[in-house]
């Protein structure tokens, strides 16, 4: 078999490949007589193979077959056997192949060798890639040779105790006596090598941590003065040359020096206190021509910003980055942006002098700087300079990448909730973001915009307005769109009657806004969502608009039968509401009122129930998409709900329509809002911040109308029901009836269930009882609470169904009221 | 901490490559090829920073070579920048004068050290 080539060869006929896969032929190839080589026990070649092995796998092909080989290589006796074993076993090796193990006997043997380089490779692999089990049976060995006073074999040793460390924490204790003596080497391999050591040591046990700052050694072996003392010889020695880099003695080694100081300063005042010189010492005297200087003092300043340094220091560190900040390197100015970051939480004003520089660095052409600039900017936005940060940023919005805008534009939006100096340049500025970056704008902003619309009162008609002018020239942009219908249907009216005083008014007819409301409901650009939006604010302008009412009962009569099951369902709705319930529809879609703000997505408040089955849940709106419209007994438009901000929960209203029909409605307390036609905002998505609510916010109870006489509604058998009236100022066609319940028998009565049913022109509302039981001998009441509406003021009739277990048996009777009162409907 | 290093010329094709923590034969070669297009990207004007995923890459040219090394956030980016360099001028002391085909060559002897 001829000799296997060798590995310059290789390089060099694999060079000559062209293509892909003419290079995989010839690595094939190769392979292909490696392993026979191999299968051969050819000892003189073998370290060649496994060379051209390694190569082979650096370019990304399977190699596991040479791991063997590398140990039998690490076995043999010659130097350059061993070296080329040791790279493979490192490269191909890890712990998670079994074969790694057989390498724990070979390199004992060679950590006692006689030739310190072979101590060398073998200290070096085990860094490399022992696992524990290696680590656990070697350490003894490591730990003898960081005793040696070969600095060669030390700094190995050192680096390798760093990993056994990682790898077994619990053996860090093992090498605690050697790391005394480690600091007071001259050569700087091995200082720098010690220093990482005792870095690792401190950053993983807090113990150590501790016994490296304590005061109980000798002074002259204290940890941190024998730092400071190193670190002041590199900086004060003259030219050294061997550790110098372009004029500065050894700076990792000052580096890593400051990362220990660092660890060691945290949260600890005696070794910071220690420390304050030196540091100082160092960011005054470096050089920062280079690129090393600069590496220094970016260290240096981390160091003063994390250890309890006095403030005079800390000063000096937010000047030095602001001096990088002006440096025309890219990295140094990336460095100073992201160490201001960290720092502008603690010294936020000492960051505030740099504010122009950082708005500066807005407009820097690399990308990472201006991501890291615009989160410092919104950090240090506050009430003085928002105007001026606002107009940068607003500028930074337009010209910024599109991974930037979302990020920016919700940034925008919060600083400008916390800051706003009037409420009027917080409307522009909103709707500045939202015409610039509309469609990057988060889903949730929207919600919040149009309640932060609905509070500032005084600026409806300026805002609607210019949201009109904004959708007038492009309507792509959804959350633009979204805000600017809603707006438009709340406020149509004032945009038509032009009667806004910030700006000149403009001349806009019902037809034009009935067009553009139109154009989005057609166009192709609009979400479902935004169609949504857009149908119901043409509903609502039905009751603001006076001219156009027939044009808009035509759209949603178009729609009725759209595709769009949502849009469908919502035009059949108020479809519905023209025919039927016509008289409703002025205050169902009357203003709303300002809102509170909600600041979680809560559920619905369910009230509870008491323990009453029949009568079903009350006080819950069902979804607003559950119900087929009025068609059913039970579905009636119950404007007396009372309920707040409830989002879209969707609670199966336990409908039970009762066995009475008859023209009497049977309405017993459901109450089915027939998809509250006025439900607004985007049901699916975020949370509907109110619903309808135009009506009902008013506390009812408070109000008294003087005196109504209450009435004894039913008396019979021991059981007396007596009804006590409220009326309403603010709504007259509110009558709230409280009926008391008491027993006069000697015999509770349980299970007492009261039910009403009122003419077809009142509507009904039953509010939970306050038991079940009325206790005998009139020692207690049951309340329950009867809210009626009569709008057309009609003479209030009543008929109620009670029933209740009374001696064992079930009891049940009707009757029917009609001693009411004139006061309580007229 | 350092997690690889790398030196890949710029039509992609790796010179050397060392991992200090184990990564997937097969996802190596995606991530190196992932890395160098990152770094052709850039312009000269931009910082030799770059985020990439959870760790942060120090990328610097040399000719028609880069050198990438990849760290984590607790490491000094720019030391690391200087230590990149400090290595180009060793292997420049070692092979008078080195240049891609020295390194393509003696893969070996660069990763001893």
């Amino acid at each position: 078999m001829p000799a296997p080539i060798r590995l310059r060869e290789l390089i060099r006929t694999i060079r000559t490949a062209r293509t892909q896969a003419e290079e995989r032929e010839m690595i094939q190839k190769e392979c292909a007589a490696i392993r026979s080589s191999f299968r051969e026990e050819d000892n003189t070649y073998r370290c060649r193979n496994v060379a051209k092995l390694l190569y082979m796998h650096m370019l990304g092909y399977p190699a596991h077959f040479g791991q063997l080989e590398c140990l039998k290589l690490i076995a043999s006796q010659k130097f350059t056997d061993k070296r080329i074993g040791y790279l493979g076993a490192m490269l191909l090796l890890d712990e998670r192949q079994d074969v790694h193990l057989l390498m724990t006997n070979c390199i004992k043997n060679d950590l006692n060798h006689s030739t310190q380089y072979v101590q060398g490779l073998a200290l070096c692999t085990l860094g490399c890639m022992g696992s524990s089990e290696m680590c656990r049976d070697l350490a003894g060995e490591v730990e003898k040779l960081l005793k040696t006073s070969n600095s060669y074999l030390r700094k190995k040793a050192a680096l390798c105790a760093v990993h056994v460390i990682r790898k077994v924490p619990e053996l860090m204790e093992m090498f605690l006596p050697a790391t005394k003596n480690l600091l007071n080497e001259k050569n700087h391999g091995v200082l720098h090598t010690s220093v990482v050591l005792l870095t690792e040591m401190c950053e993983r046990s807090p113990d150590m941590l501790a016994h490296f700052r304590k005061v109980r050694q000798l002074f002259s072996s204290q940890l941190v003065p024998q730092l400071v003392r190193i670190l002041k010889n590199l900086i004060m020695s003259g030219y050294s040359p061997e550790h110098d880099v372009s004029g500065i003695s050894d700076p990792f080694l000052q580096v890593r020096i400051l990362r220990l100081l660092r660890i060691l300063g945290r949260n600890d005042d005696d070794s910071s206190e220690a420390m304050n010189d030196i540091l100082a010492q160092v960011a005054t005297n470096t050089e920062t021509s280079k690129n090393v200087g600069n590496a220094i003092l970016y260290e240096t300043v981390l160091t003063i910003m994390d250890i309890k340094s006095e403030s005079g220091l800390r000063v000096l560190a937010i000047n030095i980055l602001g001096r990088f900040l002006l440096n025309n390197d890219k990295n140094i100015r990336y460095v100073a942006l992201t160490s201001l970051l960290k720092t502008v939480q603690t010294d936020h004003n000492a960051v505030q002098r740099h504010r122009s520089t950082i708005v500066d660095c807005l407009k820097d052409l690399d990308v990472s700087i201006k991501r890291r600039a615009m989160e410092l900017s919104f950090a240090l936005v506050n009430g003085n300079n928002v105007r001026g940060m606002m107009k940068e940023l607003l500028y930074f919005l337009d010209s910024c990448e599109p991974e930037f805008k979302a990020d920016c534009a919700s940034g925008i939006f919060l600083a400008a909730e916390k800051y706003a100096p009037s409420k009027r340049w917080h409307i522009d500025t909103i709707m500045r973001v939202l015409t610039t970056a509309g469609s990057y704008v988060r889903d949730d902003a929207v919600p919040n915009l149009i309640q932060l619309i609905t509070n500032s009162v005084e600026m409806h008609a300026y805002t609607v307005q210019r949201l009109y002018k904004a959708i007038l020239g492009d309507y792509s942009q959804q959350p633009l769109v979204q805000v600017a219908s809603w707006c438009i249907g709340e406020y149509g009216d004032l945009l038509v009657s032009g009667q806004c005083e910030e700006e000149e008014p403009i001349q806009v007819t019902e037809d034009e806004v009935l067009d553009i409301l139109e154009s989005v409901l057609i166009s192709n650009m609009s979400a479902s969502v935004t169609r949504g939006y857009a149908l119901t604010a043409i509903m609502k302008l039905s009751t603001r608009f006076t001219c156009t009412v027939n044009r808009i009962k035509k759209v949603v009569s178009i729609y009725g039968s759209s595709i769009d099951v949502e849009l469908q369902q919502r035009a059949v709705e108020y479809n519905a509401l023209f025919k039927k319930y016509d008289h409703m529809r002025p205050a169902l879609l009357e203003r709303m009122p300002v809102m509170e703000k909600v600041t979680t997505n809560g559920p619905a408040e369910i009230v509870q129930t008491n323990g009453e089955t029949e009568t079903a849940v009350l006080e819950t709106k069902p979804p607003p998409s559950g119900l087929q419209p009025a068609n059913q007994a039970n579905d009636l438009l119950d404007l007396l709900g009372g309920s707040d901000i409830t989002p879209v929960i969707p609670t199966a209203p336990t409908t039970k329509p009762a066995a009475a029909g008859g023209e009497l409605l049977d309405l017993l307390g459901d109450l089915n809002l027939t998809g509250s036609p006025v439900s607004a905002p985007a049901p699916q998505i975020a949370q509907p911040p109110f619903l309808l609510d135009g009506l009902t916010t008013q506390p009812l109870f408070n109000d008294i109308a003087a005196g109504i006489p209450s009435i004894t509604a039913y008396n019979k058998n021991g059981l007396k029901i007596d009804f006590t009236f409220e009326r309403s100022n603010t709504n007259p066609s509110v009558t709230v009836i409280t009926i008391q319940a008491s027993n006069s028998t000697e015999l509770d009565m349980t299970d007492f269930v009261f039910q009403a049913a009122v003419p077809k022109t009142f509507q009904l509302q039953l509010l939970s009882p306050s038991s079940s039981v009325i206790p005998a001998f009139n020692s207690g009441t049951i309340t329950q609470v009867i809210k009626v509406l009569n709008p057309q003021k009609q003479q209030l009739r009543m008929r109620i169904k009670l029933t209740y277990n009374h001696k064992g048996s079930a009891m049940q009777d009707l009757a029917e009221v009609n001693n009411f009162p004139p006061q309580s409907w007229q | 901490m350092i997690k690889f290093f790398l030196m890949v010329n710029k039509q992609g094709q790796t010179r050397l490559s060392r991992y200090y923590e184990h990564v997937e034969i097969n996802k190596r070669t995606m991530l190196e090829a992932e890395v160098i297009k990152n770094c052709l990207s850039r312009s000269k004007d931009e910082c030799s920073f770059i985020e990439y995923k959870d760790f942060k890459l120090v990328y610097r040219q040399y000719a028609a070579l880069f050198i990438v090394v990849g760290i984590d956030q607790t490491e000094n980016e720019m030391a690391v920048y200087e230590l990149i360099h400090n290595f180009v001028e060793v292997l420049d002391k070692y092979f008078s004068r080195v240049s891609e085909l020295d390194v393509s060559f003696s893969g070996s002897e660069i990763h001893c050290y």
